[in-house]
């Protein structure tokens, strides 16, 4: 998760969103190097070894 | 008035939001520079922290159209990726393209710029690529989609100002018609003036201003010096020559048969 290896029981997207509480914030999200959109977290289903990452706004030139 | 894919503004500076002393000062130079466009991007969110979500709604306070960007991105597949977090997270079909291809110069990499240029205007994406001042890299990207260019005046962050002049004032020959942004490398307000004699539509700037003693006075010194090169520029410069020519009237002048030892 965001690079560090983060244990989790969360079986979706959403579930590992929700546990590490981003549900009420402004995010976007990835999984293994792809985009993965908000409606399609809940059926996002995570496996061993996943690289997700999880961004939000920022200052940017 | 300038316009981007159909929507036009006043201010011909785009700002970007990196490397101020404070939130206040950022909210301060903006306004100043009267930007109606300003860069955002994203990065990795802390849960706990919440660094992102402060500074959008200080964004949002602003009242401007966001141009987020997909810097740091090395591959054609990062900035993709990268493009559609930023669309869902800023709601806007909008992205400064940016694949680096060096760590040094910071410098594009044309290869992976025009594949995901590509990708992303057949995605509905907006795109606004930086890029340099190729002739062959620019045509690529309009045939990819792309209705504005940004070429780099000099490495980003490094105030050098345009550092290849007449390959800049080639690029704006040769593509009369589509919007041209130098994004990149200016570091003085007069910089900012020579693209906009040149015939650019707009710079974009980040560093010369966040960087500078006083960026809310430096914001306000680059929007009149934006303004009085695209005057210059409307104005029609005089044609440069290499000799001197008297602007004063010859004929007339006192003693002129005296000769001169």
């Amino acid at each position: 998760m965001n690079g560090e290896l983060t244990e989790t029981r969360a079986k979706t997207l959403a579930e590992l969103c929700a546990a590490l509480g981003y549900s009420e914030l402004k995010i976007a999200t990835a999984r293994n190097g792809d985009f993965v959109p908000a409606a399609r977290r809940a059926e996002t289903l995570l496996a061993e070894q996943d690289r997700v990452e999880i961004v939000a706004p920022r200052q940017g030139g | 008035m300038v316009e981007f894919y159909g929507e036009r503004f006043t201010s011909r500076l785009i700002l970007g939001s990196a490397l101020y002393p404070s939130p206040e000062i950022f909210k301060r130079s903006a306004e100043a520079s009267g930007a109606e466009i300003v860069t955002v991007s994203l990065r990795r969110e802390g849960a706990r922290e919440r660094a992102g979500q402060q500074f959008w709604s200080l964004v949002q306070s602003l009242n401007v159209r966001v141009l987020p960007n997909t810097a740091g991105c090395r591959t054609a597949r990062e900035a993709i990726a990268t493009a559609m977090m930023a669309r869902e997270l800023f709601e806007t079909p909008w992205i400064k393209l940016e694949v680096i291809a060096n760590d040094d110069t910071l410098q594009p990499d044309l290869f992976g710029l025009v594949e995901a240029a590509a990708s992303l205007t057949g995605e509905g994406f907006k795109v606004f690529p930086y890029t340099t001042e190729d002739l062959s890299a620019a045509d690529r990207l309009l045939g990819a989609g792309c209705e504005v260019l940004m070429p780099w005046a000099s490495p980003i962050g490094s105030g050098q100002g345009l550092s290849n002049s007449g390959g800049l004032k080639t690029l704006r020959a040769y593509f009369p018609g589509v919007p041209l942004v130098v994004d990149a490398g200016l570091g003085a307000p007069s910089h900012a003036a020579e693209a906009m004699e040149l015939g650019y539509d707009a710079v974009l700037l980040n560093t010369a201003i966040a960087k500078a003693s006083d960026p809310q006075q430096m914001a306000a010194a680059f929007a009149k010096a934006i303004e009085a090169g695209r005057m210059g520029f409307e104005a029609g410069l005089m044609p440069r020559r290499d000799m001197a020519v008297p602007s004063t009237p010859v004929a007339g002048t006192p003693f002129f048969d005296f000769g001169h030892a």
